[in-house]
C-alpha cells in the first residue's frame, strides 16, 4: 500500500518536469522544463524501458541474448518506414508495427530457444547481424543504408513535431515507460512469470517437475522484445528517425551494461541503469568535447575523450567489484565475511 | 596417532542443495578406509570437497598440515592420487599421453605400473577413449601410482565392470594399500569387505559411523539403516 | 576463370585471417569456457603497433617490418596475458561474469584505440613485395593475400605441433576435454590459461599485422567487425578444435566471397556473403551445436 503511494507519487512528480524550471547545476545543462533536457529526460526514459525489456530476459529469466537490439531497431525502423517511404498515417503506422513486432521475435525466438546457454546466445548475436547487415545495405530503398531513415513528420499530428512540443514527447515517454513497468509487473506476478527464475536458476530442475520451460521462456522473449520494440517508436520520434547504429552490437552491449548497472537480476534496477547509462553516455559526450578535456595532459584528454572507454572501464569495474550492481549495494554491507554463511547463500557459477 | 587426511565440519551446496551437512572424516594411516553411505550421501561430494573440486567450508588436514586454504593441484602435489568415479580419462589423448599428463616427478615409476598392468604398455598408442570400461580403470589406477602418493582417493573403482575385472581391482588395489593409505568410496559392500580395515559411514550428509569396519558390518540392524542394503551372510 | 581463381584466393586469404583469429578463440573457449569478445582488440592492437612501427622505423629493408611484425606478437601477447590475469582469473569459475568482463574491454580498448589513432583508416605502407602481382592459373594475383594464406598455414602447422608434442599442448588438449581432472592430477591449470590466452593474442596480432597489408590500410573497427565472422568459424569448426576452425575459416571465406561477388552482380546485394555466412552460422547451431549445446 505505502510502496504504491510512493510509486504513484514519482510518476506525478516526474509527470511534472515540464512545468518546472528549476535548474540543476553540473547535473543538466539547462532548466528541467527547457526541450533540450526535456530532450534527454526523455531519453533516458525510453532507455529505462528499453533496459527493463532486456532485464526480463536476462535478468530474470536467464535468457543471455546478444542481440536485443535488433528489436529496438525493428520497432524503429518499422514506424519510420510506414510514415516515411509509405508515407501512411499514424495509425495504421503503429499498427503495423506492432504487428512485426510481435511476430518476429515469436519467429526468430521459436527458432533461438531450440538451444541454449552460449548457444542461444550465439544465435540471437548472429540474428541481429543479420538484421545489421540488412539496414545497412538499404534493400529496395526502405532503410536508407548508412545515412539512415530520416522521420518524415507530414503525417504526424502537430503536438509531436517541433522542439516546441518536446514536452508532450517527454510524456509520450513517461507512459512507455510507466507501460512497460506495468507490462513487466503483471507478467513477473502472473503464473508463467514465477516459473523464470526458476529457470533461471536451474533448468533442469524445472523439468524434472513436468514442466516444459520452451513455452515459458518463448513468453518471456516475445513480451521483452516486444516492449523493446515499443521503445524503439518511442526512439524515432524523439530522435527524428531511424539509423543503422542503433542496429549494431554497440546497442546490445549497451543493454548489457545498464541490467549489470542496475543489478542482474533486478528488474527496478534494470530501469534505474538504463536511465543513468543514457545520462552517462550524454554527459560524457558533452564533457568529451569540453574545453577541460582539452586542457589536460594527453594521456588523459584521449581516453577520456572516448565516451565509450569510459563505460568500458565502468563495466569492467563493476563486473569485478560491484556484481550486484546498483541494486546490490544494500546486500553488500548485510553478510558478514563468515565462509559457511556465504557458502550457504550460494555461490555464483559454481562450474 | 594423527590420522593421516582429516576432515572437520565440511559443508557443501551444490545447486541449491545442502549436500554435507557438517561431514567429519578421519582416515588413519595404512591400509583402506572405506567411506560408506547409501546414493546421495555425499560420499563423491566428501572427495572432491577433500580435493577442493567444489566449493566448501570446513577444515581439512593431511598429515596434521592445514590444508584448508590449499589449491586443488598443489594438495594433489603433495601426495594425493585421485581415482574418481567414471574414470575420466581423456578419451581425445592415448594412452601413453594419459600416463604422462599425471608424472609429478622426474622419475616416474612405469616399470612398477607396466608391471601390474602390462596391456597397457601393449596399448600405449591407442587412444583412451576406445578402450573398454574395464581397461579405463586401469588407466585411472596405473595414473595413481605412477607417482609416490600419500594415500589414494578411490570413487567406486567396480562399477559398471564385468565380475572378473573387479576381482582384479581389488585384488590390485588390496595389494596397493600394503604401502599407501586408501580412502575408498564403494557402494559394493562385498568388494569393500575384503579391503577395508576402518569403515565410516555418512547418511543424509553426516557421519554417523567411524570406526572398525568388520564391527559396522556386523551389526545388521545398522547396515540396513545407513546403507539400505542387507548383507548376505558371510559366504565361501 | 580468372575470376573464380582471383576469388578464391582472396576467399581462401580472408579465411586465413579468419582462422588466425579463430585459433585462439577457440582454444580459449574450449579451455576456459569464455568467449572472448575482447579478441577483436588483440587483432587491433597487433595492427596499431605495427603501423606504429612502420611510421615511425625509416628505410624500406626487411629489418623495419621483421620490427612491426616482431613488436605487434609481442603487445598481442603482453595484452591478452593482460586481461587474463586482471580479468578472467579473479572471476574464476564466474564464466557470466568472465565473459561480460571481456565485453567491457572490447569497448574500452576498442575506444581507445579510436581515440588515439582517429576512426578512419589511415594508409598502411604495404611493403613491396606484398604488392607485387603472381600470376596463378591465368589470373594475377595479389601477393598480399598469397602472403596471409602462407602464414595462415604456417600458424596452423605451429599450433598443431605445439599441441601434439609440447607438455604444455598436452595439457590444454587434456585441459579442454576435462579441466578439472587435470587439475586433480595436480596440474596448475591456471597457468595454461594464461599460456592460451597469450597464444591466441599472438594469432590474432598476426592477423591484424596481414589485415594491415591484406586491405593496405589500418582500421579501429576492423577487428570488431572480424570478430562476428571468426565466431562463426569457431562455432562451425568446433569449440576447442584447431583443425575444425582451420576448415571452417576456409569454408565460410570462400563462401563469403563468392556469395558477395556474385550476390552483387547478381541481385545488387553486394552483402549477400555476409548474410549467408551469418545465418549459416544459425543453421550450424540448430543442427549440430558440438561442444556448445545446452549452455557453457
Amino acid at each position: 500500500m505505502r510502496r504504491g503511494a510512493g510509486l504513484a507519487g514519482l510518476l506525478v512528480a516526474l509527470a511534472a518536469v515540464p512545468f518546472v524550471p528549476a535548474r540543476a547545476p553540473g547535473i543538466l545543462p539547462a532548466p528541467l522544463n527547457a526541450p533540450g533536457t526535456l530532450q534527454l529526460l526523455a531519453l533516458c526514459l525510453v532507455f529505462g524501458g528499453v533496459a527493463l525489456s532486456y532485464a526480463l530476459l536476462f535478468g530474470y529469466t536467464g535468457l543471455l541474448s546478444f542481440g536485443h537490439a535488433l528489436f529496438f531497431a525493428t520497432g524503429a525502423y518499422t514506424v519510420d518506414i510506414a510514415l516515411s517511404r509509405w508515407q501512411w498515417p499514424l495509425l495504421p503506422a503503429l499498427a503495423v508495427t506492432a504487428v512485426v513486432s510481435l511476430i518476429l521475435p515469436l519467429i526468430l525466438g521459436a527458432v533461438a530457444l531450440r538451444v541454449s546457454g552460449i548457444a542461444f546466445a550465439m544465435v540471437t548475436l548472429a540474428f541481429a547481424q543479420a538484421g545489421s547487415i540488412l539496414a545497412f545495405s538499404n534493400p529496395g530503398r526502405l532503410t536508407g543504408g548508412e545515412e539512415g531513415l530520416g522521420l518524415v513528420v507530414d503525417r504526424l499530428p502537430a503536438q509531436l513535431v517541433g522542439v516546441v512540443n518536446t514536452r508532450y514527447l517527454y510524456w509520450i515517454a513517461l507512459g512507455y515507460l510507466v507501460v512497460a513497468c506495468l507490462v513487466s509487473w503483471r507478467a513477473v506476478t502472473s503464473r508463467s512469470g514465477r516459473i523464470w527464475p526458476a529457470i533461471r536458476e536451474n533448468e533442469l530442475r524445472v523439468e524434472v517437475l513436468g514442466v516444459t520451460p520452451y513455452g515459458y521462456k518463448l513468453l518471456a522473449f516475445v513480451i521483452g522484445c516486444f516492449l523493446a520494440s515499443l521503445g524503439g517508436v518511442v526512439y524515432v520520434l524523439l530522435a527524428g528517425g531511424a539509423s543503422p547504429g542503433i542496429t549494431t552490437a554497440n546497442l546490445s552491449l549497451a543493454l548489457l551494461l545498464m541490467v549489470v548497472l542496475g543489478g542482474t537480476g533486478s528488474l527496478w534496477g534494470a530501469v534505474l541503469g538504463g536511465v543513468l547509462y543514457e545520462y552517462l553516455d550524454f554527459r560524457l559526450v558533452a564533457l568529451a568535447g569540453s574545453p577541460g578535456i582539452h586542457a589536460l595532459p594527453r594521456w588523459l584528454s584521449v581516453p577520456l575523450g572516448e565516451p565509450l572507454f569510459i563505460l568500458g572501464m565502468l563495466f569492467i569495474l563493476l563486473v569485478l567489484f560491484f556484481p550486484g550492481g546498483i541494486a546490490g549495494v544494500p546486500d553488500r554491507y548485510r553478510f558478514a565475511r563468515a565462509p559457511k554463511r556465504r557458502l550457504l547463500q550460494g555461490e555464483e557459477g559454481t562450474s | 596417532m594423527t590420522p593421516l587426511l582429516e576432515v572437520h565440519d565440511l559443508h557443501v551446496v551444490l545447486a541449491g542443495s545442502h549436500i554435507l551437512r557438517g561431514v567429519d572424516v578421519a582416515v588413519p594411516e595404512g591400509g583402506v578406509t572405506a567411506l560408506l553411505g547409501r546414493n546421495g550421501a555425499g560420499k563423491t561430494t566428501t572427495l572432491r570437497a577433500i580435493l577442493g573440486l567444489v566449493p566448501r567450508a570446513g577444515r581439512v588436514r593431511l598429515a596434521g598440515r592445514d590444508v584448508s586454504r590449499t589449491s586443488t593441484h598443489a594438495l594433489v602435489q603433495q601426495g594425493i592420487g585421485y581415482v574418481p568415479e567414471g574414470r575420466d580419462v581423456f578419451a581425445g589423448l592415448t594412452v601413453a599421453e594419459n600416463l604422462r599428463l599425471a608424472e609429478r616427478t622426474a622419475d616416474p615409476r612405469y616399470d612398477q605400473v607396466y608391471e601390474i598392468f602390462p596391456e597397457l604398455r601393449a596399448r600405449a598408442a591407442q587412444r583412451a577413449g576406445t578402450l573398454s570400461g574395464g581397461q579405463q580403470q586401469m588407466v585411472a589406477i596405473a595414473r595413481a601410482l605412477l607417482n609416490p602418493n600419500r594415500i589414494l582417493l578411490v570413487d567406486e573403482p567396480t562399477k559398471g565392470l564385468a565380475p572378473r575385472v573387479v576381482a582384479r581391482v581389488i585384488e590390485i588395489l588390496a595389494a596397493v594399500s600394503r604401502e599407501v593409505t586408501v580412502l575408498l568410496v564403494e557402494q559394493n559392500l562385498a568388494a569393500a569387505k575384503g579391503l577395508a580395515r576402518h569403515a565410516i559411514v555418512l547418511d543424509q550428509g553426516t557421519t554417523v559411523y567411524a570406526g572398525g569396519f568388520a564391527e559396522f558390518v556386523g551389526a545388521r540392524e545398522r547396515v540396513h539403516r545407513h546403507l539400505g542394503v542387507a548383507l548376505a551372510p558371510a559366504g565361501p | 576463370m580468372s575470376t573464380v581463381v582471383l576469388l578464391g584466393v582472396t576467399g581462401l586469404g580472408l579465411g586465413a585471417l579468419y582462422f588466425l583469429m579463430a585459433s585462439g578463440l577457440s582454444l580459449t573457449y574450449g579451455l576456459l569456457r569464455v568467449l572472448n569478445f575482447a579478441h577483436g582488440v588483440f587483432l587491433t592492437a597487433g595492427a596499431y603497433t605495427a603501423w606504429l612501427i612502420v611510421s615511425r622505423v625509416g628505410g624500406n629493408g626487411p629489418a623495419r617490418f621483421a620490427a612491426a611484425l616482431l613488436g605487434a606478437l609481442v603487445v598481442g601477447a603482453a595484452i591478452a596475458a593482460a586481461v587474463e590475469v586482471a580479468l578472467i582469473r579473479p572471476l574464476y569459475r564466474r564464466h557470466i561474469e568472465q565473459v561480460l568482463a571481456t565485453v567491457g574491454v572490447a569497448l574500452a580498448l576498442g575506444a581507445l584505440a579510436q581515440g588515439i589513432f582517429g576512426a578512419d583508416p589511415r594508409p598502411f605502407p604495404v611493403p613491396p613485395w606484398m604488392q607485387g602481382v603472381t600470376p596463378v592459373l591465368g589470373a594475377a594475383v595479389p601477393n598480399s593475400r598469397l602472403v596471409t594464406i602462407a602464414a595462415g598455414a604456417a600458424v596452423l602447422g605451429a599450433l598443431g605441433a605445439f599441441l601434439r608434442w609440447t607438455r604444455w599442448g598436452l595439457i590444454v588438449r587434456a585441459g579442454v576435454e576435462n579441466r578439472e581432472m587435470v587439475q586433480a592430477l595436480g596440474i596448475d591449470v591456471q597457468r595454461a590459461f594464461t599460456l592460451v590466452f597469450a597464444l591466441g593474442g599472438v594469432a590474432a596480432a598476426l592477423g591484424g599485422v596481414l589485415s594491415d597489408g591484406y586491405f593496405g590500410t589500418v582500421d579501429p573497427a576492423r577487428g570488431t567487425a572480424m570478430l562476428i565472422y571468426a565466431f562463426v568459424v569457431v562455432v562451425i569448426g568446433g569449440l576447442g578444435s584447431i583443425a575444425g576452425s582451420a576448415i571452417a575459416a576456409v569454408l565460410v571465406g570462400l563462401i563469403q566471397q563468392f556469395a558477395n561477388y556474385y550476390g552483387s552482380v547478381w541481385w545488387s546485394f553486394p552483402s549477400s556473403g555476409d548474410l549467408a555466412v551469418v545465418l549459416l552460422l544459425v543453421a550450424v547451431l540448430l543442427v549440430r551445436p558440438r561442444g556448445l549445446a545446452g549452455g557453457a
